[in-house]
């Protein structure tokens, strides 16, 4: 009984002391579960934890969803809680975001997050600024989500990579998962933040499978909202990352491991808030810095790191000018030739940390 | 009858005393004892499109209301003027959209819904802001940007909001998904509450309007869409910017009626006909109210260079909203001259204290500068205009 009580009172940090107690006993069984399913079932559990809670989209219910993140959702919840909408990305945005105001908590799916463009105005200026303009009165309970980034030949207009778009607006949180853990864990936090948060999902990353523990698989299972996770430990230097390009980078540190260079991969998690803290502890470690990105460089989201690093503790402790990879700096091209020489490579990885690193 | 024999028995007791006293009596005893107490009024039938039926042309009208109406548009009127002055005298800076002239559409709707309805409108909000239940001191506060701001200062004239009011919206027409999202939530709860929508006729020519209308329709949301058609979007005439005029036919098979917007109980029966409409479930209904703006769009525009004086003048003397009601119920005896003077004398006091207490009162403190970038959050830092100045952000 007072375990229980105490359980209830610490709330979700809780959760785990609670299952590591039940469980001790027996070996964890973990499962592999693909971004897409993490995606699904935590949205799945969300709908049935919150009756406020619901989804509208693009056909998110009676085609199950684009991408089929939405799979089984409106065949389990129905036309009210699954809702297909016409192909009119503002005003169903704005739609979301009024429903959110009078109380609801809505999921509104952009079939990319390209066609959010359509209905940026209601994102930045009718849900991101609306609690702050009304000193704390209005709150605005919505989750964004859809692909993002690069896909596979889908040439420029479906390329975009929106972090640091979004990223850049105050009174919004955004979020760039990578893998299952961090899809599962962000999404359900994200739907039950009170605040609008913009999720990026990554399209190329929807049928990677990733071993989900016992623990990630409880029903309160969150990530926090603004941590960074360190994914691998290193001593050299520090490659920070998001989404897609955090599995490069653990590609590349692999490679560079056999020549005796251990790489620390950071994994944001979060594009805003953005977890400076565990960035410049990592960088106060190894000295160097690189980051990767599947965006443009120009007002990026490595170039934001870079400008904090360089403010803040951690550039007394660089041995080298902190640099970035990004994509590069042209609309996407369809030729498989030239998508591939778009994107940030293993080896642009490799050779960036070689140059930092005078090697 | 009980009030016509205090009436007479007062008269014969104060048969002997001096003539002056004993008219006196006579007017104080008629200001409570001898008013209609309600008058049936006939209206102006409303416009229809795709309606076998409209409204009432004929509104009940009781004494009681009728001083309500009275009392509420004055005051919208008169804070719209002493917004005017104050702004003039450079207390209120930014952008001021004043509504006088339009009251009998914020009055209409609030008299015909009620408080558990909700409302949306665009950036001439500061009727509805009074109306929708926030006292007039704390929104000429939040015009001169004071704490005692309805918005704590920190929204301004664009930005008020109450309970079932969201605002007060800057971006033209993006209000008009966001109401019929707050009407989906009804509809989502089974509340049975609708969501009044309001836009002005330069919105209505809005891609996102338009979406609005399908998703509503489509989904029988229970929104009740307004275009406020003041004849004039900013500088431009609804001739020189719409292809069709006809605002309450826009919503195509969404059906629709166009309303005398200077008639308060015009404005009343309709939007009763049409939360009705929407209650039953049958789905969004547009309304057009045709209403006029004395002041030009905004604080920085005199409002003549694209318009006559005299037209402004011919409404006034013709069609003000507040002298058509006084009308009525003087002429029916509803009230009296004198009353109605104690009302405006009232009002005139309830002014003025709050464009005192607006004028007087303090600033926001500094420490508010971050505050409320996010909800139930703990604390966090914020940067400031440069690496060294580390601010705090409360939920």
């Amino acid at each position: 009984m007072a375990s229980l009580r105490s359980f209830l009172r610490s709330g979700k940090n809780a959760v785990s002391v609670v299952l590591r107690r039940e469980f001790s006993e027996t070996s964890p069984a973990a499962v592999q579960v693909n971004v897409r399913d993490a995606l699904n079932q935590a949205m799945d559990e969300e709908l049935e934890r919150d009756e406020r809670v619901f989804l509208l989209g693009e056909e998110v219910a009676q085609y199950d969803g684009a991408y089929k993140v939405s799979r089984g959702l409106w065949k389990k919840y129905g036309d009210k809680r699954i809702i297909d909408t016409p192909i009119t990305e503002m005003g169903f945005a704005g739609i979301a975001v009024g429903a959110a105001f009078a109380g609801l908590r809505p999921i509104c799916e952009f079939m990319t997050w390209n066609f959010s463009m359509q209905a940026i105005d209601q994102v930045i200026n009718s849900a991101a600024k609306t609690y702050y303009m009304s000193a704390g009165f209005q709150t605005v309970p919505i989750v964004f989500r859809g692909p993002n980034g690069s896909s596979a030949g889908v040439a420029a207009q479906h390329s975009q990579c929106f972090a640091a778009w979004y990223g850049h607006c105050p009174g919004l949180k955004v979020v760039s998962p990578w893998n299952s853990e961090d899809a599962r864990g962000l999404l359900k936090a994200a739907i039950r933040d009170d605040n609008p948060v913009v999720f990026l999902e990554n399209e190329m990353m929807y049928g990677v499978p990733f071993e989900l523990s016992e623990e990630m698989m409880h029903k309160d299972f969150v990530i926090p909202i603004g941590k960074a996770k360190v994914e691998r430990q290193g001593t050299h230097i520090t490659l920070v990352s998001h989404s897609r390009c955090v599995g490069f980078c653990l590609d590349a540190a692999a490679v560079l491991a056999k020549e005796g260079v251990e790489c620390e991969v950071v994994n944001l998690r979060t594009i805003r808030p953005l977890d400076v803290d565990t960035i410049e502890a990592s960088v106060m470690k190894t000295g160097n810095l690189v980051t990767v990105e599947g965006g443009w460089p120009q007002y990026g989201v490595g170039a934001e790191i870079c400008a904090r690093i360089m403010e803040g503790p951690a550039f007394n402790y660089l041995d080298a000018p902190a640099v970035r990879v990004t994509g590069v700096d042209i609309p996407m091209p369809y030729a498989k030739i030239l998508e591939d020489h778009s994107v940030p490579q293993i080896k642009d990885i490799i050779f960036s940390v070689k140059k930092v690193l005078n090697m | 009858m009980q009030n016509m024999l205090t009436l007479i028995s007062n008269v014969f007791r104060l048969g002997n005393a001096s003539k002056n006293v004993g008219t006196r009596m006579v007017v104080s005893a008629r200001s409570f004892a001898d008013f209609t107490p309600q008058a049936s009024f006939p209206i102006k039938k409303c416009d229809l499109h795709r309606l076998e039926e409209g409204p009432s042309d004929e509104a009940l009208l009781t004494r009681e209301q009728g001083l309500q109406y009275y009392r509420t548009m004055q005051t919208v009127r008169r804070m719209e003027l002493k917004a005017d002055q104050l702004y003039k005298q450079k207390i209120i800076r930014g952008f001021c959209h004043l509504y006088d002239g339009q009251e009998a559409c914020a009055m209409g709707i609030e008299a015909g819904i009620n408080p558990t309805d909700h409302l949306i409108t665009a950036y001439r909000a500061h009727g509805y802001t009074f109306t929708r239940g926030v006292a007039v001191r704390e929104i000429l506060a939040e015009l001169t940007g004071r704490r005692g701001g309805v918005a704590k200062g920190k929204g301004g004239s664009m930005h008020m909001y109450a309970k079932n009011f969201y605002g007060g919206n800057g971006i033209v027409g993006a209000q008009v998904p966001l109401g019929a999202g707050v009407a989906l939530a009804c509809q989502y709860q089974g509340n049975n509450q609708v969501c009044v929508t309001l836009y002005g006729d330069g919105a209505a020519n809005q891609g996102q309007i338009f979406e609005s209308f399908n998703m509503a329709a489509l989904w029988k949301l229970p929104c009740i869409f307004i275009c406020e058609n003041n004849k004039f979007g900013m500088g431009t005439s609804v001739e020189r910017s719409s292809a069709s005029t006809d605002y309450y036919k826009r919503g195509d098979y969404i059906p629709g009626l166009k309303v005398d917007g200077m008639d308060v109980l015009c404005v009343r029966e309709a939007i009763r006909f049409a939360a009705d409409y929407c209650r039953a479930g049958k789905g969004p209904i547009v309304m057009e109210l045709e209403t006029y703006r004395y002041h030009g769009h905004s604080m920085s525009d005199p409002g003549v260079s694209y318009r006559t004086r005299e037209e402004i003048q011919e409404v006034r003397t013709k069609n003000d909203p507040i002298s058509m009601l006084k009308e009525r119920m003087l002429s029916n005896n509803m009230s009296s001259v004198e009353e109605l003077k104690e009302i405006d004398l009232e009002i005139r006091k309830v002014i003025e204290d709050a464009a005192q207490y607006a004028i007087s009162d303090p600033e926001p403190s500094l420490d508010e500068l971050c505050n409320h970038i996010y909800a139930r959050d703990p604390p966090m830092e914020v940067r400031g205009t440069n690496p060294w100045v580390k601010l705090k952000s409360v939920s």
